[in-house]
Formats: C-alpha cells, sequence, structure tokens
C-alpha cells in the first residue's frame, strides 16, 4: 500500500489550452479522485446583457468561446429571434447551418489534434492543425475572420454566400477528405494508438444518462442524443440525419465518434449548398423584447448541447440571459471517468472530454 | 534587427481569453504559419521559456497564476500581450470581474491587437519581442561586468 498523495495538474499545463485546475489524489500510480477546480476564466459576461442592447450583445455572445464562436452567435441571435417573434427567412436558416457545420469541423480536427498531442503523437497533431488551415481559409474568404466571424445578425446573417463560393466550399471539402481519411486512419487504425487509447477512461451508458452529458462525449457512451436530430431550422429539410454512437465507451470510442461526425458534417454541408433556396438573408428586427416574455432555445455545439434562455423587460436590454454550456455538463463526467485510472493517462482523459473551459465560466 | 542570437522559447498561458487567442497562438506554432522554422518552439516549463505569451485579461482569480509564471521564468524574459483582451480587457473590459490588461499583473514589452489577433501579428510582436530580449541580455551582461 502507498501513500496518498495530492498532485496539483493545471491551471497551466502543457496539454491543456484552457485553464482549469485538478486536485488529484493519487495513491502509488492510481489516481483515486479529481476535484475539479475552477474560475480561471470567469468574465462575468452574462451581466453585460444590462448594459449592451440585444443587438450589441451577440457580438459579446460570439466571445464568449473562440472555438464555437459561431454557433454562441445563432443559438444566442435564434434565442432572441423566438423571444421577438421574429421568423427569419430561409435561405438564412441554410447559411447559418453551412456555417455551423464548417466551425464543427474545424473544432473537432482541432480536437483531434489535440488528443493526438495528448497520448504523444506530435506528427498527427500538426498534421490536423495543417488540415484544418484549408477550413479556416473557407471562413476567411466567406467572413472576413478566422476564429471571431460577426456574421450573425438577430434577424438573418450579414454576408450572403454566392453560388461559386458554395460550389468551391463543396470542392475545397472534397479535397479534404482524402487527406483527412488518412489521418484518421492513423487514429483508427494504427495499433499504438488503440493500445493507449482502448479502455482508457471508461464511461458506462448508466453514469452518462445519470449525469445527464451530452454531444460526443455522451454519444460514444451510446447515448442517442443529438440536438440536430429535432430538426431545428434548415436541419429540418436534411433528407436523413443519422445518429452517431459508440457502444465502447472509452477514449477511443470518443475519437471514433468524432471522427465520424467530420464526414457528417461534410456530406450536410454538401446537401444544404445543392438545395440552398434564394432569397434574402435577413428581415429587419425593430422593437424591444416585451416586458416578462421569457425565450429558450438549444443547439448542438461541436461539444454537445447548449442551452439558452433570455428574458426581455420591455427596453432594447435584456434582463437576463443564460447558458447551460455542454462543458458544464460533462466535467461531472470527467470526475467519474478519472477515478481509478492511471496518472499517465490523465491528460488524455481530460482531453478526450475536451473540456471548453471558458464557454463554462463565461 | 539582422538576425537572432538564439532560438527563444516561448510558453503560453490563457489568463481569461475566450480561446480565439489561444487557438490563434497554437495555429501560429502549427504549420500554417511555422514559427518553429525560425527555432520557436513551445514548452511547458517556465524555466526553459524566454517570451511569455499571454491571451485574455486577467481576473482576480488568476492574477496570481500570471504573476506565478512571470516570476518562474528566468532573465532576460519578454512578454507579449497577445489580442485586444489582453492588451486592454478588450470587449470585457466593463466585466465585473476583469481586472483589465495583463499589464496590470505584470510587466508587458510587445501588444499585439486583434479579436482575435491574427497569427501574422503574433508572429509580428515575438520578432519584436526578440529585439527586446538581445537589448535586455546585453544590458544583463554589462551589469554583470560592472559589478
Ligand atoms: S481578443 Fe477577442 S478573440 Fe482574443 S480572447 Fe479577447 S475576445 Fe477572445
Amino acid at each position: 500500500m502507498g501513500q496518498k498523495t495530492i498532485i496539483p495538474f493545471g491551471p497551466q499545463h502543457p496539454v491543456l489550452p484552457e485553464p482549469i485546475h485538478l486536485d488529484l489524489v493519487v495513491e502509488d500510480e492510481v489516481v483515486l479522485e479529481a476535484v475539479p477546480q475552477i474560475g480561471f476564466i470567469h468574465r462575468g459576461l452574462e451581466r453585460l446583457v444590462r448594459t449592451k442592447d440585444y443587438n450589441q450583445f451577440i457580438y459579446v455572445a460570439e466571445r464568449i468561446c473562440g472555438i464555437c464562436a459561431f454557433g454562441h452567435s445563432m443559438g444566442y441571435a435564434e434565442t432572441i429571434e423566438k423571444l421577438m417573434g421574429v421568423e427569419i427567412p430561409k435561405r438564412a436558416e441554410y447559411l447559418r447551418v453551412i456555417w455551423h457545420e464548417l466551425s464543427r469541423i474545424h473544432s473537432h480536427i482541432l480536437w483531434l489534434g489535440l488528443a493526438a498531442d495528448a497520448f504523444g503523437h506530435e506528427a498527427l497533431f500538426m498534421h490536423c492543425w495543417r488540415l484544418r488551415e484549408r477550413v479556416l481559409d473557407l471562413f476567411e474568404k466567406t467572413t472576413g475572420g478566422r476564429v471571431i466571424f460577426s456574421v450573425v445578425k438577430v434577424g438573418g446573417v450579414n454576408r450572403d454566400i454566392d453560388r461559386g463560393t458554395l460550389d468551391e466550399f463543396v470542392r475545397v471539402l472534397e479535397g479534404i477528405k482524402d487527406e483527412y481519411n488518412q489521418i484518421c486512419n492513423a487514429f483508427l487504425k494504427d495499433p499504438s494508438v488503440y493500445n493507449r487509447t482502448a479502455g482508457v477512461g471508461v464511461i458506462p451508458t448508466e453514469d452518462a444518462l445519470g449525469l445527464s452529458m451530452v454531444g460526443p462525449f455522451a454519444r460514444a457512451s451510446n447515448v442517442n442524443y443529438d440536438v440536430r436530430m429535432l430538426g431545428n431550422g434548415a436541419y429540418g429539410d436534411l433528407s436523413d440525419f443519422k445518429l452517431i454512437t459508440s457502444e465502447n465507451c472509452d477514449c477511443y470510442a470518443r475519437m471514433e465518434v468524432r471522427a465520424a461526425e467530420v464526414v457528417q458534417s461534410i456530406e450536410i454541408i454538401e446537401e444544404l449548398a445543392a438545395k440552398i433556396p434564394d432569397g434574402d438573408i435577413a428581415v429587419p428586427v425593430k422593437g424591444a423584447p416585451a416586458d416578462g416574455a421569457e425565450a429558450c432555445n438549444s443547439l448542438e455545439q461541436p461539444r454537445g448541447e447548449c442551452y439558452y434562455f433570455a428574458k426581455g423587460n420591455g427596453t432594447k436590454n435584456l434582463e437576463r440571459m443564460r447558458m447551460r454550456t455542454p462543458t458544464s455538463q460533462n466535467l461531472a463526467g470527467m470526475a467519474v471517468a478519472l477515478k481509478g485510472c492511471d496518472i499517465a493517462d490523465v491528460n488524455m482523459i481530460v482531453l478526450t472530454i475536451d473540456p471548453c473551459i471558458s464557454c463554462t465560466e463565461r | 534587427m539582422g538576425y537572432a542570437t538564439k532560438s527563444p522559447w516561448v510558453i503560453h498561458y490563457d489568463a481569461s481569453s475566450c480561446n480565439g487567442c489561444d487557438i490563434e497562438v497554437l495555429a501560429a506554432l502549427c504549420p500554417g504559419f511555422d514559427v518553429e522554422r525560425f527555432g520557436i518552439i513551445n514548452t511547458g516549463n517556465p524555466k526553459h521559456a524566454d517570451i511569455f505569451l499571454v491571451t485574455g485579461s486577467v481576473n482576480e482569480r488568476n492574477i496570481s497564476v500570471v504573476k506565478q509564471i512571470y516570476d518562474q521564468m528566468v532573465e532576460p524574459k519578454v512578454v507579449v500581450a497577445c489580442g485586444t483582451c489582453a492588451c486592454s480587457g478588450g470587449i470585457f473590459h466593463d466585466c465585473y470581474n476583469v481586472i483589465g490588461g495583463v499589464d496590470q499583473a505584470i510587466p508587458v514589452d510587445v501588444y499585439a491587437p486583434g479579436c482575435a489577433v491574427r497569427p501574422e501579428a503574433i508572429i509580428d510582436g515575438v520578432v519584436q519581442a526578440l529585439g527586446i530580449l538581445d537589448e535586455k541580455s546585453k544590458a544583463l551582461k554589462a551589469a554583470k561586468r560592472g559589478a
């Protein structure tokens, strides 16, 4: 029997792009318990709805998180549109979903790269990020930004994508597919990667349901839930939407699910780019949300379901804006997965859960 | 500055950034922009680092962490504030939990603006930092000789 020691992990740690602190209680090489401490990124931006009007706040909402920036601006705009009863044009819905899926591709490839870095495969990390640059180029071409886009507004979108550029989207994504499949081969077929990830950080389905985990992380534990299947907005026009789940519940399963979701997103973009209707890209929105009006909305972010709530007070400022982000649901699962793991696996487990701390703390 | 006298290593810390600037810092280190060709490597150990890249503004909770990392770095050292948040607090400057730019906690040598900061701006900032690093190490040597 060894002695119990506490090893601090973070907030500054090479594998963590974001600060979170874990107190790891270890005995010999085994983690008995992991106690997360958060608060390093708390800015208090929900309170800004009192000083900024609902049109201005969209730029703050976008900056909740730089990885799922597009999703947050879209989720916020949809909430306000529900609050004020605004119907946006079909074309705007399609454009939003196309960009949103594109940001899912960039986020998942980014995550695959970081995961590769966590299990010590630096070349793979570089390859993933190289591929991601091609996706960012598409963003830059259509919105002008690489990570923060400011292209969504309440009532629609700010910019249109013309036919030629949509075709280019499809061409570039088709071109990426080949290279992407090669990278996926390394992730999913390489025995050294498999041995490192299979059976590590298992979260059984019951636990995943009990802790109400969301997103690819829950789907890897065989929870069949994805907000996209509810068919909000342009998702309703997809001919077919299949959930991607896995039954293995471990780190390997999480990579499998994410790897497959990238291909799914490419297909969604291709289908919507072919079907997109002509028309306006925004409707004018005037007035202010009624006093006491409430609206809620949920959206599948790259990391899982994000839930938005807004309440008006009759002025241009909102009374309350609240989000529940995927990572705040998943952190509890992380503590479960870390219990009983090897100390060497900690960084990989933390990463496969893909904590997005700046979403969570805001 | 004609040439760099050493290959600087950088350390990156996310104070309270929204991640936008973080991933741009990482993107600058990756193939698209590839600062490794200048010998710049990302390290996790403050004692190995010459340049401190900070993203995001400081708040009550992380101000001590930023100071600690800075104190652990050995002289000569340069701090580059990446992104508008790190320069001044940016869009979050009037949030209740934001103290302000990184210069509220530690001395900043180079400010790289942008929301999100572009990798080109980071590279530019690091190149400027290299010049400052050279000057600082010269001053340090001169001081030693004088002593
Ligand atoms: S400057 Fe902009 S992108 Fe960078 S951390 Fe601040 S809000 Fe995010």
